[in-house]
């Protein structure tokens, strides 16, 4: 099956962005597709490489990177919601890509099941 | 890209396929971003000529009352913009009935017309949509 997935919560703050990512990596492991991981709202802060968790905890944004790199995952964070949290190419974490929310609607519509990770 | 479909080239793909799609309002207005951020997910949908829902529940039946002054606030009044969407063609608005009489609130308390549902009739709607979005 192919899985588009959203998250709309911050990292560390709220459990949907770490259940999106293993939601993500259950599906990969199984077989299935992931056409695109979306990130919007607060969720947009997943994607910011300035993140730097004590070193005894999970690192969430590396985690994305390094199943993009594995696995080929389109990450997109969405450009207004970025803009408003000071999320910019800058300070965007390997993988990660800012493009706007035609691509939220467009993983809609091209993947089987969309599933929404929020509060 | 253009800012009206938000990054995608509209001739390259997604042309053609019709999804029914519903945006699952269920916050209140200005407590949280999470009502101005789905308006703006629903207003870039309306370019892909989707077969779009915007159901109203819980606290998201606020978004839709008439008489907000959020001027002290320093917040954007963007309850205007629902009455905008049939411009779009985004015709379908559902609010469910126990939320809406749990505010003590009634269809002529809000800033657009809708279609008031029961719980058990917003669960069969919502089940036969391709894609649920809620926020």
């Amino acid at each position: 099956m192919k899985f588009g997935i959203l998250v709309n919560e911050g990292p560390y703050n709220h459990q949907a962005a770490d259940t999106a990512y293993q939601f993500a990596k259950a599906a990969l492991e199984k077989g299935h597709e992931i056409h695109r991981v979306f990130f919007y709202h607060d969720g947009v802060n997943n994607a910011t490489k300035l993140t730097e968790p004590p070193q005894d905890d999970r690192h969430i944004v590396n985690r994305w990177s390094k199943m993009a790199e594995e696995h080929g995952v389109d990450l997109v964070v969405c450009v207004a919601a970025g803009l408003r949290r000071g999320i910019v190419d800058d300070n965007l974490a390997p993988g990660f890509r800012i493009s706007g929310l035609g691509q939220l609607v467009e993983t809609g519509i091209q993947a089987d099941r969309t599933v929404t990770f929020g509060d | 890209m253009t800012e009206s479909t938000g990054g995608i080239d509209m001739d390259e793909d997604s042309s053609g396929t019709v999804k029914k799609f519903a945006f699952v309002n269920r916050k209140a207005p200005y407590g949280t971003i999470y009502a101005l951020e789905s308006l703006e997910v629903v207003l870039i949908s309306a370019a892909f000529d989707q077969d779009v829902s915007l159901v109203f529940a819980d606290d998201g039946v606020y978004e839709l009352k008439k008489g907000q002054a959020t001027k002290a606030v320093g917040m954007k009044n963007f309850s205007p913009t629902y009455r905008a969407l049939e411009g779009y063609d985004i015709e379908k608005l559902f609010v469910e009935k126990e939320s809406m009489e749990a505010r003590g609130l009634t269809v002529d308390d809000l800033v657009v017309p809708v279609e008031v549902l029961t719980s058990e009739e917003m669960a069969t709607l919502l089940d036969e949509q391709d894609v649920v979005l809620s926020f």
